[in-house]
Formats: structure tokens, sequence, C-alpha cells
């Protein structure tokens, strides 16, 4: 019988599975039940023969910690981060410390104690901290309680350092390898009771460890779901309409029947056609053989051209879709002494993730087993049931880390939709891999979408602004993939980083007038989170006409943006950071000239400054970047530096390159040809400055992505004397001032 | 019946001749730490050795490669990572997703055999293999560290990452 010794029971909330965004491109479930029935408390089990120790740790005899990770990894480092969490308040030797990925059919048999897997929206960490702490206390507590009972002493005069019990009056020590055997029988405490470390006396968290999931990325051993084999498995290729919204008519099978290695010719849905083959490539090689008709639909329309017209009539719509007002702006800039205006506007992207959409999926008896790169492991699991037809607890996601993410892959599980019937068609049992080329990851994936805003701002006779007026006219994500998110027609969420609200994604920006509207103009694209979701448009929008605004009020950017962040000490705390980081004011060699901007996205405060030179023909060279980063706890600081440095790669590519153009429908630019990706000669220096407050938990993988654009092209118009107001540069003439 | 020499080992791969090299290791061989990133020559995640060569397997057909060249794969380039420059990534924590890295290595090595002391440009010129999650930095301090120009001619990200309170 388990004895309890810390007065409560663990009792876990009981949440409501919920796979909310997955109702919307995945074919739907919202899910409010606990499909194997009754289950008891403890479904987890000990992980190789260690002891488990409450639901995050299992300590084996050697003393090495296996520490739970729910959340995906991608390449963020999340996994590192959270299992130095758990680590810190565990109190164990970081050396021994290794990881297990859960899988949502044990988070779900568990009624869900591991919580929320879905990874997005930099959330990561800053959502699982809490739990995550306690996870490793409750853990710690149990070991020195064991340690307690066996040398029959009061727990409070033990203490523990690299997972040694030291009770210095009796001069005796053991491990927690020795005791874990013996806590492991103990009930864990509540951990809701825990007092958890100051961040201050944190001795693994706060430090830049090296993450743990390096080595198998050096030798190629590492298997992602792109890499699967299983006996039997057959291949597929596929081909969806390349018309948003188009239907497959009819496909000439014959003319490949005789192909090598050709098994079977798939309608997918009423919108693609596979090939499966025994292999990938002469699965790929028959589709790209095989004719097909396609009924393209309206869809086929549509271009760049009469996107740009549609997103033009929303800058005069009189009916908007999400506005923030303070006082009058449009009196307010009518009247004022000097009148600034602009509209910028910045495309489609795709997320281009390296590791291309595969899913594979095997169909037996009752059963279905999908692998796959996934951000959301239970919309995963939900998206698998719903293709499928069976009820969740005969399905099963095997788990693997994503060669990148970057949003694409949350809750929208189209690929495992099409998997799924591309699987229905063939024998039962039959392991189905399908990958999609790049071209078919290029055509369909849930773009950045498309806006244009434009702006007037007036400044009165002493060059402060008086008013301030913006009209942002683009797609929402919302509409696409989280319909509920729209409240009386108004969706917020494309204003994300204009917000009043403190918090999450805050205006950094006192103005006395200030309109802010956006009008929705959807398309027939599909749209959805991209790194840095709207802010890294809305940031660009804000800095560089708030760049505009300092040059034709003659005033320094820096002190010009200082001047009405009085009431944002975090925004100006960060900016000023940059500044003095990046040299604000200090002189530069000739050619090179700087830019600055500060924004503020997913919990995180952020600011650059970037140094860059165009050179008499036009070349553009970014020189160096400083960011500056204020996400409260620096769980990280090796892994928040290599996220701004990701940002800036990701950010600065989309600024240079960055375009999905639309003709007839469907995406032009295919592949890295034409959809070019920033390379290492073209990454700039880049330094990253940590100010932590300690006073909040904010997000690392996106906010500084909402800065570098502006931060880039506001140096630039200090090179060249002229704004760049359309994105990307690169068919843009730069002319030295 | 094609024949390759993938590792030192001779591998009989039933494909068509057209078949991209890279897929022949990838699904005859089994080799997967070869990565499909573009097939079009432009990313580099499919790169392997040839007789000592830095190749995009993706481009090539199966029968542009001889039995008697010597393929050499990610798998390949060392017994427990042991390489310079496989030991210069894990010091300096090069990978993110690290799906690109199979590729960023196999392309350091061949730049370092050639050009053992490479400045930053050499590294410009060289390492042209495409990361989406953003390793630059530390691929370039990487390849310096494993060239012994001592850590490297910039300062590790990590340290520079100065922390205020
Ligand atoms: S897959 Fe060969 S270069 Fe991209
Ligand atoms: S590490 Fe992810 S693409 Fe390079």
């Amino acid at each position: 019988m388990k004895k309890i010794v810390f007065g409560n029971t663990a009792k876990f909330t009981r949440r409501k599975f919920i796979v909310g965004s997955a109702a919307a491109a995945g074919g739907g479930l919202a899910l409010g039940f606990n499909p194997f029935g009754a289950i008891g408390e403890a479904a987890a089990q000990a992980a190789n023969g260690g002891a488990e120790l409450g639901i995050w740790v299992v300590v084996k005899p050697d003393s090495s910690c296996v520490i739970r990770i729910a959340r995906s990894e991608m390449g963020q480092g999340t996994l590192t981060g959270l299992a130095q969490l758990v680590a810190e308040e565990l109190g164990c030797d970081w050396k021994k410390v290794t990881t297990e990925g859960l899988t949502p059919n044990r988070n779900l048999a568990a009624k869900r104690v591991w919580g929320n897997m879905s990874t997005g929206g930099s959330q990561g960490i800053r959502q699982s901290q809490d739990y995550g702490r306690r996870g490793g206390a409750v853990a710690r507590m149990m070991l020195l309680q064991a340690a307690a009972d066996q040398w029959k002493v009061l727990v409070g005069e033990l203490t523990v350092a690299s997972g040694v019990i030291t009770h210095a009056a009796s001069k005796r020590s053991t491990t927690y390898g020795k005791v874990a055997a013996a806590a492991a029988k103990l009930t864990p405490p509540d951990p809701k009771t825990i007092k958890l470390k100051e961040p201050k006396d944190w001795t693994i968290a706060g430090k830049p460890m090296k993450r743990l999931d390096t080595a198998d990325k050096l030798n190629g051993s590492k298997v992602y779901a792109i890499d699967v084999k299983l006996p039997g498995m057959l291949h597929a290729a596929i081909k969806a309409s390349p018309v948003f919204g188009g239907k497959l008519k009819s496909v000439d099978e014959a003319k490949i029947a005789s192909m090598p290695g050709v098994k079977k010719v798939v309608k997918v849905s009423d919108n693609a056609v596979a090939v499966v083959a025994d292999t990938w490539w002469r699965a790929k090689t028959a589709l790209d053989a095989l004719p097909i008709v396609w009924d393209e639909g309206e869809g086929a329309k549509a271009s760049d051209k009469t996107i740009a017209e549609h997103l033009k009539s929303g800058l005069a719509a009189t009916e908007t879709n999400g506005e923030r007002i303070h006082g009058d702006a449009k009196a307010a800039i009518a009247g004022a002494a000097k009148k600034v205006s602009a509209t910028y506007s910045t495309p489609f992207l795709s997320h281009a993730c390296m590791e291309v959409g595969n899913c594979t999926v095997k169909l037996s008896d009752g059963k279905a087993e999908a692998w796959l790169p996934t951000q959301n492991l239970e919309a995963s699991l939900a998206g698998l049931s719903t293709a499928s037809g069976l009820p969740l607890a005969q399905c099963e996601i095997h788990r693997h880390d994503l060669g990148g993410g970057f949003g694409r892959r949350g809750g929208t599980q189209d690929y495992i939709h099409q998997a799924v019937a591309i699987a229905k068609a063939m024998p039962a049992g039959t392991p189905v891999k399908m990958i999609w080329s790049r071209e078919e990851d290029q055509a369909h994936d849930f773009f950045r979408p498309i806006s244009i805003c434009e702006m007037s701002a007036g400044l009165d006779a002493q060059g402060n602004m008086v008013g301030f007026q913006m009209r942002l006219s683009g797609q929402s994500i919302n509409a696409q993939l989280n319909p509920a998110g729209i409240v009386r027609g108004k969706d917020m969420r494309q204003l994300q980083g204009y917000y009043e609200a403190p918090g999450d994604a805050q205006l950094g920006y006192t103005v006395p007038n200030l309109l802010l509207e956006y009008a929705m103009r959807n398309t027939h694209v599909p749209v959805g989170p991209w790194r840095g979701v709207n802010t890294n448009q809305n940031g660009l929008y804000m800095e560089c006409f708030i760049e505009e605004v300092a040059r034709a009020a003659g005033k320094d950017s820096l002190e010009f943006r200082r001047s009405m962040m009085s009431k944002h000490p975090k925004h100006l705390a960060v900016l000023n950071a940059a500044a003095e980081k990046g040299n604000w004011g200090k002189p530069l060699p000739p050619g090179v000239h700087r830019g600055i901007a500060q924004f503020m996205g997913y919990g995180s405060y952020s600011a650059a400054t970037a140094e860059v030179s165009v050179s008499p023909q036009g070349k553009l060279k970014v020189h160096r970047m400083v960011l500056a980063l204020n996400c409260g706890h620096a769980v990280n600081p090796s892994q928040i530096a290599a996220q701004v440095e990701g940002s800036v790669a990701y950010g600065l590519g989309a600024t240079l390159y960055g375009e999905m153009r639309v003709e007839n429908g469907r995406m032009v630019d295919l592949n890295f040809d034409t959809y070019e990706i920033l390379k290492l000669a073209e990454f700039p220096k880049v330094e990253t400055v940590i100010v932590p407050t300690h006073d909040f938990w904010g997000g690392v993988g996106e906010p500084t992505i909402c800065v570098v654009a502006p931060a880039v092209l506001n140096a630039i118009f200090a090179a060249t004397g002229k704004p760049v107001r359309t994105l990307p540069i690169k068919d843009q003439k730069l002319t030295a001032a | 019946m094609p024949k390759l020499n993938i590792n030192g080992r001779i591998r009989d791969v039933q494909v068509e001749p057209d078949t991209p090299l890279l897929w022949a290791i990838r699904e005859q061989v089994g080799l997967t730490g070869t990565k499909y990133g573009c097939g079009v020559a432009q990313c580099g995640a499919c790169s392997v050795h040839i007789n000592g060569e830095l190749q995009r397997s993706c481009s090539m057909r199966v029968s542009d490669v001889k039995p008697s060249d010597k393929i050499v794969t990610i798998e390949g380039l060392s017994r427990n990572s042991s390489h310079p420059v496989q030991k210069a990534w894990l010091a300096v924590d090069v990978p993110q997703c690290g799906y690109c890295q199979s590729g960023q290595i196999m392309a350091a090595v061949s730049l370092l055999k050639k050009n053992p002391k490479p400045t930053d440009k050499d590294i410009d010129e060289a390492m042209t293999n495409i990361c989406r999650c953003g390793t630059y930095q530390r691929v370039r301090e990487a390849v310096h560290m494993a060239a012994g120009n001592g850590n490297g001619t910039r300062a590790r990200s990590a340290d520079r990452a100065s922390r205020r309170s």
C-alpha cells in the first residue's frame, strides 16, 4: 500500500480533450470526453525499470534521470529548456539527464496529466514551466523523504546537490539512484502546495547548457518521420489541384500502369491524386507522367493583380473588422502642422521547412497508426481518428522530432487526411509513406497572409506625433483556421502587436489620437501561422512608418521613439539595450548606415539595430545586427541566442527574397530556385542581448523576428534616403544616397 | 543491376539508371542520413562525397556513378562521430532541427580538406547549403573550430549573449 507522507494525494485537473484548431482545416474534432472510460489516476508506466516519481521524472538505480517531454521538438530547443527547468527543481546531476518524448496516446490514456502538447505561439516553455518545475520538485521531495525515512531523520535536515542527498549532522549521504525505488512507493505530494525555487538561485535553468538532442543529428542516425522504414512499406507521391479549391476531374491511369514499381493510382478526396509504388522515386516519376485533368474552378481567375485589387478595396472600406481608437486621429492629422502618409505591403510566404510534408499511415484490423512531423501531436491523433473513422483509442501517433515547423504543422492536419485516404485504398496492414515533393510542399502550404497597410500621421510644430491612423487590409488566419476567433465580425488577431492591453503584443507607443483599423480581405489562398504570426508584418508596417515620421519631424530615430514610450518602460528598456549594444549614434565606417526598431509579440519585448551598406551598383549588404530581447526569464541563453539568430535568417530571408506569387490561381514559386532562401554568406554578424526582468514568462522562438525586417529596412532608408515599402527587396533598385 | 560503392561496401541497387543517386541511397541502400530538401541542387541537404568531391546527390543519376567510384555519406564519415568537423559541431552546439546538418557537415569536411585554414570569405563561398532554422553563425564558428582557428574568429554566441538582471 502506498504511504501518504505529504498530506495530499496527487490530484490532477481533469482537462477536457479539446483540439480546437484541428476543427478547422483538419476536418473537425472537438472532444470533451475520456474515450477510454474510467482509468486510474496513474496510467503512466515507469520507463525501463526506473522508478517513477510523480509524472515527469523517472530515476534509475545509477541516479540517471529521465525527464518526460510533452511538447514537440522542431529545432527550437524546447526539449532542453524544459528538461533544465524540471532538473532544476529535481536537484539532479545535469550530466545524467535524458529525456523521453510522450505520445498523445499516453497522455490521453492518463487523462492528459501531461497537459497540452500543442507546440506553437512560442508557448512550449512559458505554458509548461510551472507544472514542469513542480513535477521536478515532486520527485525531489519524494527522494528526500525516502532518504529521511531510511535514516529516521527529519526531511528538513537533508540537503541535496547534483543527486546526492546529505544529512550533515550524521555525516551520511546517499544518492538519488539508491533511494529511488523506496521513493516510488510514496504518494507524490500535491504539486500545487510546493514552493518553487527563486530564479536567482537556479543552477541548471538559466544557464547556457548544451542541447540534449544533438548527437544523432551529426551522424545521420536521427530518424525523422520522412526516414521511417516499416516492413512491407509502400510509397506514395501526391499532387493536389494546383489551383486552390480546384477538383480532380480525371486521370489516365493506363498511361503509367506499366511503369516500374507502380502499384496503384489513388484519387484522394475530390482534389488530389496519388501514385503508390514500391519506392518514392518511382511513385513520383509515375505521378509526373500521369495525365491529369483538373477542374480548376473559380480560383483559376485569381492572380497577384486581382488579389492586390481586392486588398486595395479594404483601404477604402467603411466596414472594418477590428479597430483600436483613442481620441480623434482623423481630426488631429487634418489639423496637424505636417502630415506624413505611406502605403506598405507584404506578400504571401511559404514556410519551406527543410523536411517536406510527409506522413506514413498503417491501417490494420481496427487500428490506425501514423508517423509524421507535427507541432500538435494531439491534433494529429484527432485527425487520424477523423480520417480513419476509428475511435481515438484505436489510433496511435508515433512521435518524431520535426525537420522544421515554423507554424506549418500545428492544427492543420491536411497531410494526415491524405495519407489515410491513400492507405485506405491499399490492402489492410500495408504501411504507406506519403512524401510531398518540394514543389507540392510549396504549392500547398498555409501561407503567411498577404496584406497592405496605409498609414498617416500628423506632426505638430515641434515635431511631436499628435495623430496616427492605420488601415490594414488583408487576409485573416482566423477566417481560415479558427472562425470562432472572429467575434461579431471583429478579428483582433490581425492587429497583433498593436494592442492596448499589456502582456502579449502591446504597442509600445502612446499617441494622443490613434485609429488602427483592420479590413478583412480574404482570398482563395489558404493562410496560417508563420513564425512571428502577424507581428512580423505588423512590426514592419509600424516601425518603418514611424521611421518615416521621425525623419519628417527632423528627429533622431531613437529619440523620436523614446519620446512616445514613457508609459511603456519594458519596451523602452529593450530599445535602449539594442541602441546601446548597437552603438546607436556612434560613427560607422564610410558607407555603412544604421536602422533601429522595437516591437512586442508572444509575451516578449524585442528591439534591433541593423548596419547595412548599399554599393554604388545598388548591392545591399547587411553587416551586423544587434537584437535585444526581454523574455522575462531566460532559461537557456545559448538556445535563446540560437533562436534569435534563427529569426534573423527567417526574417531577413523573407525581407530580401520571400514572395509566393499567384498566377492563374496557383503558386508560381515552387522550389528554391525562385523562392530563394537566405544563405550563410548573407547572414550578418548577429549579437543577442538578453535583458530579462525576471517578472514574467515570455516566448522566445518568435518574438524577435518582428524587428528584423524593420531594422534592416530603416537602415536601407538611412543608406538610400528612400523608404522601401514593399517586400521583397530583390527586384527593387536601391540607390546609395 | 547498378552497383554502388557506399561507405566502403559494394551495394546492388535495383533501380532505373536515371534514378537520382539520393533516392538510391535512401531507398535502396537504406541510409537515410542523406536528406531530400529540394531535388534540384539548390539546398545541399543531399550532399555526399564521391571520390572525395562534394556532390549534391539529388542531381546525379545512378548511371553517372561507376562501381569503382567511392561514395561516402554522413554515416560513413567516421566511427562514433569522431571526425573533427562532427566534434566541432557538437562543441559549438550547431544544429537546431538538424535536418540540413548532414549536408552542412559533408560540405564543411570537403571545404577543410581543400582548404585547411579557410577565411570567412572562403566559408561564405563554400558553405552554400540552406538551413531554414538559421544555424549559419554557428556553422561558421564550427568550421573555424574544426580548422583549429582558435575558437573561431567570432566569439561564441552563447558567451556573447550577455545577461543582465
Ligand atoms: S536535395 Fe539535393 S540540393 Fe536539395
Ligand atoms: S538545422 Fe534545421 S534546417 Fe538547418
